[in-house]
């Protein structure tokens, strides 16, 4: 069963990753591409969280962790330069 | 027993691949930011939220003992999750983005006191 | 003898990290427990400056059913903006709304403002500078007095009961 599920979510999660990456790219403006940025490392802590289960090993928590901290820090600290950065004075 | 949390495991990631999916479906394809928005806040925390549940039962049920810590990405995500979207939205109310025209109402608030 | 709130300011942030510190190692063992009761008590005293105008928890039951509630709501909400996202976008009915806030600390205001952006198609997009109203975008909205009135009875009461009496 979980042999089986496990291949069907990383296509789904890869594909999720895809139309991320499209939004990247596509923009148009700055806030779209932070947002496809944030939700591209929210998916990518789902993804490690699933290789960890297909790996059978608990290694891969830390990685998820981290990446959800310095990922929120991240985002947050673009969005404040988006807004302080672009008045002038 | 066995086989029935084996599917349960495998339920529960795939619901939440699926969450993951239709999150990053809206953003691809709605029209504008303020709409992208709500993709990504709602559908990937659950997501997460449903592959973190998986892997707390796998984990928890190899014997051994309950493993409970990936609890915390999701406390941090649920955490996370509305400050940076509130974020986003206040910087793209700052850069004056284009909305949809059906959209209703006014992106400013009241004597035009935006902080 | 010094009074309990001065070594213990924040006793329900004491108990939550002492909760991480467990989760964090994934076990409950005695040495554990013990440093992490030592963590609950330092980590509050050393940033209890840091903290504006220190909000008081007046019925933490309160506040545990209002954690459910609002969890339940989350999961209701995805499957709904799940379903609006699947569907035709031109039916879609964005709009802004604006929120008349009764809450007046910051504290509270921020804990509504975060549980309207994780439930059903809204997300709080800003706070005036007055901290009297709250601007949300709607994912699709029929009636904006209906939502101010859904969000109003279901979140805002409740916050206010658990924190400003």
């Amino acid at each position: 069963m979980l042999a089986m599920a496990i291949p069907i979510a990383f296509t789904l999660m890869s594909l999720a990753l895809l139309l991320n990456l499209w939004r990247v790219v596509r923009g148009p403006d700055l806030p779209d591409r932070i947002l496809a940025l944030d939700t591209l490392y929210i998916n990518s802590i789902a993804l490690l969280v699933l290789f960890g289960i297909h790996l059978d090993t608990m290694i891969y928590f830390e990685v998820a962790l981290l990446i959800a901290m310095m990922g929120f820090v991240g985002t947050v600290a673009v969005a404040k330069y988006l807004l302080r950065g672009d008045i002038i004075e | 027993m066995e086989t029935i949390i084996e599917a349960l495991v495998a339920l529960f990631l795939l619901i939440g691949a699926a969450f993951a999916l239709v999150g990053s479906i809206g953003l691809a394809k709605l029209p504008d930011f303020f709409m992208r928005l709500h993709g990504p806040t709602k559908a990937t925390t659950l997501g997460v939220g449903g592959m973190i549940v998986g892997s707390v039962l796998y984990f928890s049920t190899r014997g051994e003992g309950l493993s409970l810590h990936e609890l915390l990405i999701t406390l941090f995500l649920l955490i996370t999750a509305p400050v940076s979207a509130h974020m986003l939205a206040k910087a793209a109310l700052h850069l004056r983005l284009r909305t949809v025209e059906r959209t209703r109402g006014e992106g400013t608030l009241p004597r035009g006191d935006v902080k | 003898m010094i009074a309990p709130r001065r070594w213990l300011p924040h006793p329900l942030l004491s108990l939550l990290l002492l909760i991480l510190w467990l989760l964090l190692f994934n076990t409950v063992s005695l040495a554990h427990v013990l440093f992490g009761l030592l963590l609950g008590i330092l980590v509050p005293l050393f940033t209890q400056r840091f903290w504006p105008g220190s909000p008081r928890v007046r019925r933490p039951l309160h506040l545990a059913r209002y954690g459910l509630v609002v969890l339940g709501d989350i999961l209701i909400a995805n499957v709904e903006v799940a379903w609006l996202i699947l569907g035709p976008v031109k039916k879609l009915r964005p709009a802004f709304v604006t929120y008349p806030l009764d809450l007046r600390e910051d504290f509270s205001i921020t804990l509504l403002a975060s549980t309207v952006s994780l439930t059903p198609g809204t997300v709080s997009a800003d706070v005036s500078a007055d901290r009297r109203t709250l601007l949300i975008h709607a994912l699709d909205v029929a009636d904006e007095a209906a939502l101010i009135a859904h969000i109003k009875q279901r979140y805002e009461t409740p916050l206010k009961e658990i924190f400003e009496c």
